[in-house]
């Protein structure tokens, strides 16, 4: 219980100033908006768990992370590793945004010989750091990549995103164990706790809760954030870059579908794709 | 003659001080792979996972898309089916620059039974688009590997057999990935094998020798890649073949070999292997006689390919 207490909320105490959020709530708006037309267009993809994380990929590449567009594979970047492979629609449009490769690109996406895959594959895709799709392996990876870091003394930084129901996978645990045992400060995951997973609610399907106490008795700092609030998102992932001698983890609290009415916490938009009208009416909720 | 760990150990330290990139993971069983050599010389490049194997192949894979070489170690049983996906979707996927080492192959895992059996190590890393499979036949080979599969670049599965067996390579044998190597010449059959069954098979050699039969001995330690040439001179030159192979018969050496016969070259088979059974405890000795992989069984399985040619 005491580390319980220990850990940090986050209050509104982190403020961007006006402009930059407008800014991002702008960038937010055309993700969002590639992330509906790509999904329809190619008629497979995920929409929910891509609108869930639309806002903590905006902070990360217009924010945080150390990474240049132009030098894609620069030995010094910051890692971004998606470990929720199906938010591929969400981290292809943030990255065609960045401009790492057209936005044109993106009318590809999940079609044959396309370089989008429908979950992403590090080879094709300029800015994507790890192939995955297989659920629970990505901490691994961001994992090894901070150990490199560690051996070649560079002070570039990986964050990993961690879908709810992923952490299910049992190999999340053996990575958090191995995360703490080892001190690893220079990585930080970042869990779209969206309560949704393909077949229900998690809750439901197999709990996963309590989720703060699991990962700080595991040995790792946690913060809790809204994770569609910039200021909140901002400021914990410049936290979590502080904290020394172990590692951490945001619990970012989403809603799936973030952004359209009739798609939010339902898991019927985890892997579904909209009619020509519900794409009219998402896309016109989204814009808003 | 030292053991296949040991050399394999040596050669690790010896790569370890050549390459600074070269990285070691294990899952707790360091003292039976023999990865405590590197780890003693180079605490900072050996990554305890404690038993994990999962997690271990993904740390692995990032370890290598930021430069380094890592050797992931265990006993072939468990680096290769605990973490499957893991070596397909993070490492095979990607292309990544990981080594897989798998110890204590097929029956020999010094009396350890059925659950520290590989049997189908080979035939799962095989099936994985993209990565090489190496099982070497003596202390040479598996020593000159270490060096070579450390400069190939991508991901590479090789087998680390436990005990001493004899050597059939000198020390100036120099080992090419995918490239066969006849060790013994003869045109009645030819015995294509692999691992420590390579030294069971040239005892087989010798003895049909004295029978009159001819037979000849070509190690195939590169189960992927497979040297197809190899196979079809064999083939056509002899007009018959064996293989011989500490690993299950399906999805092993004698799969691949077959495999290219039947598109290529088609003649009489023979494949000596674990026939499809988990096994049980016994010495190397004892567990080669009952599961049909002694020099016996590959001179009966020799004669009786003979028969076979047209």
């Amino acid at each position: 219980m005491k580390e319980f207490f220990r850990r940090r909320k986050l209050k509104n105490f982190y403020k961007l100033d006006e402009n930059e959020i407008e800014q991002f709530k702008d960038i937010a708006r055309e993700i969002r908006c590639s992330i509906l037309t790509m999904v329809k267009e190619a008629g497979v993809g995920h929409i929910g768990g891509s609108l869930s994380i639309t806002d903590i990929l905006v902070s990360l590449y217009f924010k945080v992370l150390k990474i240049n567009p132009k030098k894609p594979g620069w030995p010094d970047r910051d890692r971004l590793v998606m470990s929720k492979g199906h938010g591929a629609a969400a981290i292809y449009s943030a990255l065609a945004e960045k401009g790492f490769f057209p936005k044109e690109e993106l009318k590809t996406f999940g079609l044959i010989n396309s370089n989008l895959q429908v979950h992403p594959d590090k080879n094709r895709v300029p800015g994507i750091e790890a192939s995955t799709g297989a659920l629970g392996q990505g901490l691994s990876i961001g994992l090894g990549m901070a150990l490199a870091a560690r051996l070649d003394r560079k002070d570039y930084y990986t964050f990993v995103i961690l879908g709810d129901g992923e952490t299910q996978e049992g190999q999340v645990w053996e990575a958090a164990m191995f995360a703490s045992h080892y001190r690893i400060d220079n990585l930080t995951a970042i869990l779209d706790y969206n309560n949704v997973q393909l077949m229900g609610n998690v809750s439901e399907i197999m709990e996963i809760a309590p989720v703060a106490e699991k990962w700080s008795s595991f040995g790792w700092e946690v913060l809790e954030i809204d994770g569609h609030n910039f200021d909140q998102i901002i400021e914990s992932l410049y936290k979590a870059k502080e904290v020394k001698g172990k590692p951490t983890i945001i619990i970012a609290n989403t809603t799936k579908g973030k952004g359209v009415s009739f798609m939010q916490n339902n898991c019927k938009w985890h892997g579904s794709v909209p009619t020509q009208e519900e794409y009219i009416k998402a896309m016109a909720e989204v814009k808003k | 003659m030292i053991a296949m760990r040991e050399a394999f150990g040596k050669s690790l330290v010896e790569l370890g001080r050549k390459n600074k990139d070269v990285v070691v993971l294990d899952a707790d069983l360091a003292s039976s792979t023999k990865t405590t050599y590197f780890a003693e010389e180079f605490p900072d490049r050996f990554f305890q996972c404690g038993i994990a194997e999962q997690n271990m192949m993904g740390v692995a894979a990032g370890l290598a898309s930021c430069g380094k070489i890592p050797f992931v170690t265990s006993f072939a049983v468990f680096v290769t089916k605990r973490p499957a996906d893991q070596i397909a979707v993070s490492v095979a996927y990607p292309g990544l620059n990981v080594k897989i080492i798998g110890a204590y192959t097929g029956l020999f895992n010094g009396r350890t039974g059925a659950t520290h059996m590989a049997v189908e190590d080979i035939a799962i890393m095989r099936a994985i688009p993209g990565i090489v499979v190496i099982d070497p036949a003596d202390t040479v080979e598996i020593g000159k590997a270490v060096q070579v599969i450390a400069k190939y670049d991508g991901p590479v599965y090789m087998r680390e057999t436990r005990d001493e067996w004899p050597d059939v390579f000198d020390c100036d044998y120099e080992f090419e990935i995918g490239k066969a190597i006849t060790l013994k010449d003869g045109d009645d059959a030819a015995i294509i094998s692999c691992g420590v069954m390579t030294s069971e098979s040239l005892a087989a050699a010798e003895k049909l020798k004295e029978e009159g039969i001819n037979v000849r001995v070509v190690n195939m330690s590169t189960i992927k890649p497979i040297d197809r040439e190899a196979i079809i001179k064999n083939a056509l030159e002899t007009g018959a073949i064996v293989t011989c192979e500490n690993h299950n018969i399906y999805g092993g050496l004698g799969s691949a070999v077959a495999e290219v016969l039947v598109e290529e070259a088609p003649v009489p088979a023979q494949r000596i292997g674990i026939r499809d059974v988990l096994n049980e405890c016994g010495t190397n000795r004892e567990l080669m006689e009952k599961f049909g992989m002694s020099a016996t069984h590959i001179m009966e399985a020799v004669k009786k390919v003979i028969k076979k040619k047209k």
